[in-house]
């Protein structure tokens, strides 16, 4: 084709691809479902947002803060559990 | 604002860029090969490319913007810092790790891997220029804003030096030194974000905040009885006349024959600050010529309390939940401004006081972009939902993002790379509300510009770390806009005139034609950057997003995840995203009022931000063309390979 360098192949298993998607996918769903939570309490209930949640912090300030904290955990276990090879 | 230059600022930014001038030619010596242009060889590190994905994601939109909108307006700001880290979790989980297997050197290569069809490489490659052409727009027009109050330059000069850095950086050595570039720029832009943050929280919150050198700022007065102004010796109230009629303004000419202008609000008068442009281009400020000198005049910084729970002046050094917690209980002058236009040409900004209370702008909805989630209307709050769909899924479309994927040598690396990325990239946006909020009340916001809020909220305490804040704000210019031209001059060598219109090449001319791609690509830049000098930075951003997802993200979905997908299918959901999207934002209300300058109650979509129809568009479109495709032929396309 085009290039002539070669591309190392890397040593792919079907099972294990598989069994590293799933997990990601369900993880995914998870990660989906608190943010979808958030759009929707800002978007319809924008007055709950506003309220004292945590020690003083309103709960937009305090969710908000969770969805980048639970990206990094939820990435965390993918890492962990996902198969090597 | 005036904004004094700072030779300090001048000096460190020298080191920087020169600096990485001398990394981008020493490793460029090294990355002769194709491979190593396009992909640096495969030979990153996992944990380098990490932070350099952090050094290419975050912007001088999401540095300035971000910053800017929450000193301006509170919280809404941080939904974007939501948004755009939310966007990683798609890329990871999605999109990193088949991208991965099925690529080697562009976007379009993944998507082509199954079919080789031309018709995908043509509409991917220029669905990859289009989004880093929208993405690189407000890079540029970042990088002006930030040269013209630093170094005293015009706007057009910041963005010519800034597109001749990175052009030179792209065009001698290709994706190496841009990730070393990036690896720099994300680690020091992280780290000096924290230590601002500590000493913002050292700082506290005060009522009467100080300069750098300790002078105390102005606090204008609000809630003043009209008496007390009119009443006054030799003053005269002017009539309402020209643009001032039906205006909620007062103009009273004092003893000294100075005119001042006061907003009324509830029967009590507050002080502004007024900026006129005559039509020859002379500006004026309250009255006066804009100066720094005697007899002259100039906007002056602002930015305080007004209100801090207890009744207290100052609240002395607090951690970061009690800091949050103080904002929410405290009331802040925000400033806003009314624009008028005079007969003659000329045009009067009006700035004035707006006291908000903590609850109010800690809460989302307080800004013009997100204030509709308030209204109670449920087309209003598509709006908001759209732009929060479109960060979500825009990430994981970004093409300069992408190719970062190829930088790694497998697919773990490719994993672990994206989840240090994602600490990186999580850890500054927290920081951000508390930049944004410290430089809210910092007493230095310049009322006219809300993108050097940063900037001028590490001036407030002392002007080396204004001097290092400005150098990192321009790599992180450089840094994000070699990304893009990389990916952009990526598109063009190799999808479109090798693999489009199969012109032959041999590696070194294929790198050669990259080359003068970037440079092609670098001066279209530099000639939107100075076309969209007056854009909201942020607000382009969006859009890119918008574009992004909308024309990359079907089509990656699904032929990762749906066996019947056909090239025909791809290549249509590709143009019908980007075509759609694009076509939204160039109706909407937004572009009305922003771009063209129409009345945008005459605009044709309903609402400005189109993720929310575009993305399932492309996805309807792509299942429907599939259909109808596999139908007339059963077996997959003949390849038209070579």
């Amino acid at each position: 084709m085009d290039f002539k360098t070669p591309v190392q192949k890397e040593h792919e298993d079907a099972a294990v691809i598989a069994h590293n998607s799933r997990i990601g996918l369900a993880l995914f769903a998870v990660y989906s479902a608190i943010y979808a939570g958030f759009m929707i309490l800002s978007a319809f209930w924008p007055q709950l947002m506003s309220e004292p949640f945590l020690g003083g912090v309103n709960l937009a300030v305090i969710y908000g803060f969770g969805l980048i904290a639970s990206a990094l955990v939820v990435a965390l276990i993918y890492v962990k559990l996902c198969r090597k090879f | 604002m005036i904004h004094e230059t700072s030779y300090t600022a001048i000096i460190v930014f020298l080191i920087f860029a020169g600096s990485v001038l001398g990394i981008s030619f020493y490793l460029g010596r090294r990355a002769k090969s194709a491979s190593g242009y396009f992909a640096a060889g495969g030979s990153i590190h996992w944990a380098v490319n990490g932070i350099a994905f952090a050094g290419d994601y975050l912007s001088a939109a999401s540095f300035l913007g971000i910053c800017g909108m929450i000193a301006f307006y509170g919280y809404d700001g941080f939904l974007y810092s939501i948004g755009y880290l939310a966007g990683w979790i798609v890329a990871l989980f999605i999109v990193a790790e088949p991208l991965k297997r099925l690529g080697r050197f562009t976007f379009a290569d993944a998507l082509d891997n199954k079919f080789n069809s031309r018709g995908i490489k043509l509409a991917a490659a220029i669905s990859t220029l289009v989004v880093s052409c929208f993405y690189l727009i407000p890079q540029m027009v970042g990088a002006g804003a930030l040269v013209q109050p630093l170094l005293g330059f015009p706007h057009y000069v910041g963005v010519l030096v800034v597109g001749a850095i990175v052009t030179v950086i792209v065009a001698t050595a290709g994706m190496v030194s841009t990730t070393w570039v990036q690896f720099i720029k994300g680690g020091i832009l992280v780290i000096l974000c924290g230590v601002i943050t500590v000493m913002i929280l050292m700082r506290g919150v005060t009522t009467k905040p100080t300069t750098a050198g300790g002078e105390q700022v102005k606090v204008f007065r609000h809630g003043i009885l009209p008496a007390e102004i009119t009443d006054a010796p030799g003053a005269v109230v002017l009539p309402e006349e020209g643009i001032w009629r039906n205006t909620p303004y007062l103009r009273v000419r004092d003893a000294a024959g100075v005119v001042s202008v006061y907003r009324k609000d509830g029967g009590k008068l507050s002080e502004t600050q007024v900026s006129r442009v005559r039509p020859d281009g002379k500006r004026f400020v309250n009255g006066l010529p804009r100066g720094k000198g005697e007899g002259e005049a100039d906007l002056l910084p602002v930015g305080y309390a007004s209100k801090l729970p207890g009744g207290v002046e100052k609240t002395g050094p607090q951690g970061p939940f009690e800091f949050l917690r103080t904002m929410q209980q405290s009331e802040v002058v925000l400033w806003r401004s009314d624009r008028f236009a005079e007969a003659n040409g000329g045009t009067t900004t009006v700035y004035y006081q707006q006291p908000a209370s903590g609850s109010d702008f800690m809460a989302p909805g307080s800004s013009p972009t997100f204030q509709k989630v308030r209204s109670a209307k449920f087309f209003d709050k598509l709006d908001f939902l759209s732009l929060m769909l479109a960060l979500f899924c825009g990430t994981a479309s970004l093409p300069h993002i992408l190719i970062r994927y190829y930088t790694v040598k497998d697919q773990i690396s490719a994993r672990k790379s994206t989840v240090v990325g994602i600490g990186a990239i999580g850890c500054f946006y927290v920081l951000t509300l508390f930049l944004g909020l410290g430089a809210m009340t910092s007493g230095a916001l310049d009322v006219s510009d809300s993108n050097m809020a940063a900037p001028l909220l590490a001036r407030s305490m002392s002007e080396l770390l204004f001097a290092v804040i400005s150098a990192v704000a321009f790599t992180t210019v450089l840094g994000t806009v070699s990304g893009l031209i990389m990916a952009a001059s990526g598109a063009v060598a190799h999808d479109l005139m090798c693999n489009v219109l199969k012109i032959p090449m041999d590696e070194f001319r294929k790198v050669a034609a990259a080359k003068v791609a970037a440079i092609c690509v670098g001066a279209l830049a530099i000639f939107l950057g100075i076309l969209f000098a007056k854009m909201n930075v942020n607000f382009l951003v969006g859009w890119a997003f918008n574009i992004a997802a909308s024309a990359n993200l079907p089509a990656l979905i699904m032929l990762l995840f749906w066996k019947r997908t056909t090239r025909q299918g791809i290549t249509s959901a590709i143009i019908v995203g980007m075509v759609s999207s694009l076509a939204w934002i160039l109706l909407s209300a937004q572009a009305y009022k922003d771009v063209y300058g129409w009345n945008p109650a005459d605009a044709i979509v309903p609402f400005s931000q189109p993720a929310i129809v575009t993305i399932p568009l492309g996805f309807l479109v792509l299942v429907a063309v599939s259909l109808i495709t596999s139908r007339n032929a059963d077996q997959p396309a003949p390849a038209t390979a070579q």
